[in-house]
């Protein structure tokens, strides 16, 4: 248990790939999985490792955000001591671009680190989700007597071509990382950082200070790749799955692969469960006529139409003969009699009326925006 | 302490024989309902959207699960800083303790408990009922006939009104008489086992109860007969909509099977009256595309790869490929292995039937036997029934 490490989510994540879905909510309040938000699997990795004083770092819209975290009761994070912190953002607007200027935010928000009584810091994003324990990260940092240790996955250059927004760096072989890149257009580096981000306290708060002042802007830039031959950085292999939501195509990729067993077992029992907040929905109801195959349901959705490769969120209503294919419904979605939709990403409160056809392909699915009626 | 116009009081305590394997472990409350319940989610949850926010609960029978279960009560909102939930368990005075020797009893050993809150009424709840009702419309009611007590009745077919205590109304529903599981009922309206009570009243009532020798200490057996014989304003109050004792395994199966209908008389989706509970923290579950699913329940967490009919699977359930599972109750984390046959049957908590078990299935006698049984075969917690094993209809396997 980390008991002497606080969380820091930081959430100046570029959301510009994600089209109509990021419109009224920052990338980590992305609904995911069914019942999920993007935010859920870091806080639950945090918590499921022992920390207990975390901060997250908003940015932009966060009222969808603080709708969903409130009190971090449902991550018992509702503490007398520590708990959870929602540290404000200064900055309006979308985060955009490969260097967002999130150094601001940090600094602004330097007295809760400074306050803080642990001894370690361990930052993350949002958008690599996975189960992760950060116990052996935290060993492996002790053992090496690194001044920041970074988590990373093997991809082949091939593979994070089809990401967006990757940090890659190279390690020599006793680990320590020699060279990194932000955004490459073609990386020479096999190791996708994963955000993640372990480092003294009193380190990070020196470091915040040291870059704001020398006019330092971004985070990753300024205070961790500015420092590659200062510091003793380290790479700290996962080898668990990973599902990096960084574009609106690997979310959809991603939320399908849940619906490989493993997968779905990986990621939501690996290393403890996923937390949430609860909705107090009914168990979901298959009524006479429903046929489903290879899908993902959640609590409170009511079933009597086809349903074949697809993800519904809670509250979801396929009424009769409705055919849903390789789509995501959010919550409280209604497809309405014999309305058709296929390759097609439903936000919230979206209905389709009777009788309508909605088509996208695999490769580009269809979004359809919060509330809209069809 | 802020005084509260309503305080409910949960009677929690029975021990609910007749659930045999299912209360083997569990007080009759905590018993799993409906895919992710549990019994007491129902009153709790009436309380709390009826505006009542405090709460004590009367355990006695094996109360563990049902007090970790309700914790300080924040799944149904009832953590407050004034009022709240309250688990009542007996305790120890000066000169000895006492279980609770009857429901009566129970209420009148929390004399200290409803006084701290200084109520105008108290309202006397079973934790063992399946219905919604919004018991504000019944103090409503209750104040505007200036009744000492009002029960809640429910219209029964007259052909079962001899398994209810009956209550016999004056034209204005005033009750003059109740009789309790009637031979030849003179009228077909139930109580609820749901009271609202003027305190000072029962109060009285209770405490002169208290030192009779010959009560058993009961609402229905000996306080609403002795308030009558008082002559006190006893008034019915008539339900209408779906309310159900689940107190015998047929009559728990079956209320389980109401809820599978396409329209069920039970709307457990009306967001405007959710019942609360607990959540275990489960991610959706997953179907998978050998597996089918028609008029069911199916709640978080399970992993389905086989058929399912008619059913109600609970958190965290396994049905493995090739599995059958018709008109049955699967308890959470259970596993129905591949190829495995379920009929009408109750699968206890994390209990395994291995690949290729038949349970349910038919036999000669059955024909016979299913006049006098309900022809449910009932599997108790933790159990494993081992592959290719073929148990009959009306089978209870429990552990000794």
């Amino acid at each position: 248990m980390l008991k002497n490490v606080m969380g820091l989510i930081n959430l100046h994540e570029s959301h510009e790939s994600f089209r109509e879905i990021t419109k009224h909510r920052p990338l980590a309040a992305i609904p995911f999985a069914g019942r999920y938000r993007l935010i859920d699997f870091v806080l639950s990795n945090f918590i499921n490792s022992g920390i207990t004083n975390v901060g997250i770092l908003s940015a932009g819209n966060s009222r969808a955000l603080s709708d969903h975290i409130r009190s971090g009761k449902e991550w018992d994070l509702a503490r007398k001591r520590d708990g959870l912190f929602l540290l404000p953002s200064w900055q309006t607007g979308a985060v955009q671009g490969s260097f967002p200027s999130d150094l601001t935010d940090f600094f602004s928000n330097l007295d809760y680190i400074k306050s803080s009584r642990q001894r370690f810091a361990l930052l993350s994003g949002s958008r690599a989700v996975c189960n992760i324990n950060y116990e052996a990260a935290y060993y492996y940092h002790l053992e090496k007597k690194a001044d920041i240790t970074v988590l990373y996955k093997e991809y082949t250059s091939a593979e994070a071509k089809s990401l967006s927004g990757v940090t890659m760096f190279k390690t020599a072989g006793d680990g320590r990382v020699v060279d990194m890149e932000i955004c490459p257009v073609n990386t020479h580096s096999s190791k996708l950082s994963l955000e993640m981000y372990l480092m003294d306290r009193h380190l990070l708060v020196d470091l915040i200070d040291a870059s704001v002042s020398r006019g330092g802007t971004n985070f990753a830039r300024d205070c961790i790749m500015k420092n590659i031959e200062n510091l003793k950085i380290y790479g700290f292999p996962f080898n668990g799955y990973l599902a990096r939501i960084d574009s609106l195509q690997n979310y959809f990729n991603h939320s399908m692969k849940l619906l490989t067993p493993e997968i779905w077992q990986e990621i939501f029992f690996a290393n403890g469960s996923i937390y949430t907040k609860v909705k107090d929905e009914a168990p979901a109801k298959y009524q006479r006529d429903a046929v489903v195959t290879s899908s993902l349901v959640a609590n409170g959705s009511v079933i009597a139409g086809n349903v074949e490769n697809s993800i519904l969120f809670r509250g979801v209503k396929v009424h009769k003969d409705a055919r849903v294919s390789n789509s995501i419904v959010m919550q409280k979605g209604e497809i309405g009699p014999g309305a058709v939709i296929e390759n097609v990403i439903f936000d919230k409160d979206v209905k389709i009326t009777a009788g309508k056809k909605l088509k996208g392909e695999l490769n580009h699915p269809i979004v359809i925006e919060k509330g809209t009626v069809i | 302490m802020r005084s509260k116009e309503c305080v409910a009081m949960i009677l929690a305590g029975g021990q609910g024989s007749r659930l045999g394997a299912l209360t083997k472990k569990l007080a009759k409350p905590a018993v799993p309902f409906g895919g992710k319940y549990r019994i007491i989610d129902f009153p709790l949850s009436n309380c709390y959207n009826s505006g009542i926010n405090t709460v004590g609960v009367l355990t006695q029978y094996q109360p563990l699960a049902l007090h970790s279960y309700i914790g300080i009560g924040s799944a149904w909102d009832l953590d407050r800083r004034e009022g709240g939930v309250y688990v009542l368990p007996p305790y120890v005075r000066e000169k000895g303790g006492e279980w609770y020797k009857g429901t009566a009893d129970a209420i009148f050993q929390n004399i200290n408990f409803i006084e701290m809150f200084n109520p105008e009424y108290v309202l006397i709840l079973s934790g063992d009922h399946i219905y919604k009702m919004d018991y504000s419309f019944m103090l409503d009611k209750h104040k505007a006939s200036q009744a000492d007590a009002t029960i809640a009745v429910i219209e029964v077919p007259w052909e079962e009104a001899s398994r209810f205590g009956i209550m016999n109304t004056s034209e204005d529903d005033r009750i003059i008489e109740f009789e309790e599981k009637p031979k030849k009922p003179k009228n077909n309206l139930a109580s609820m086992g749901v009271y609202v009570f003027s305190w000072p009243v029962l109060r009285s009532y209770l405490t002169g109860d208290a030192i009779s020798d010959i009560s058993s200490h009961d609402f229905g057996k000996d306080i609403i007969p002795q308030m009558l014989a008082g002559n006190e304003r006893l008034c019915a109050y008539r339900f209408a909509g779906y309310w159900k004792d689940v107190g015998t395994v047929e009559s728990f199966w079956e209320a389980n099977m109401d809820l599978l209908s396409d329209e069920p008389a039970l709307d457990l989706y009306d967001p405007d009256w959710r019942i609360y509970s607990v959540s275990p923290t489960q991610p959706p579950h997953v179907i998978a595309n050998t597996a089918r699913v028609v008029c069911s329940m199916v709640s978080e967490g399970c992993q389905v790869f086989g058929q399912v009919e008619n059913s109600v699977l609970f958190p965290g359930v396994y049905i493995g490929e090739g599995a059958k599972v018709k008109d049955s109750i699967v308890m959470p984390y259970a596993s129905i292995g591949a190829n495995a046959i379920v009929n009408k049957a109750i699968i206890g908590r994390k209990s395994s039937v291995e690949f290729g078990a038949q349970l349910g299935v038919n036999d000669q006698l059955e024909q016979e036997a299913s006049r006098w049984f309900s022809g449910i075969t009932l599997i108790g917690e933790n159990l494993t029934v081992t592959s290719e094993t073929k148990i009959k209809r009306n089978a209870l396997l429990t552990r000794l």
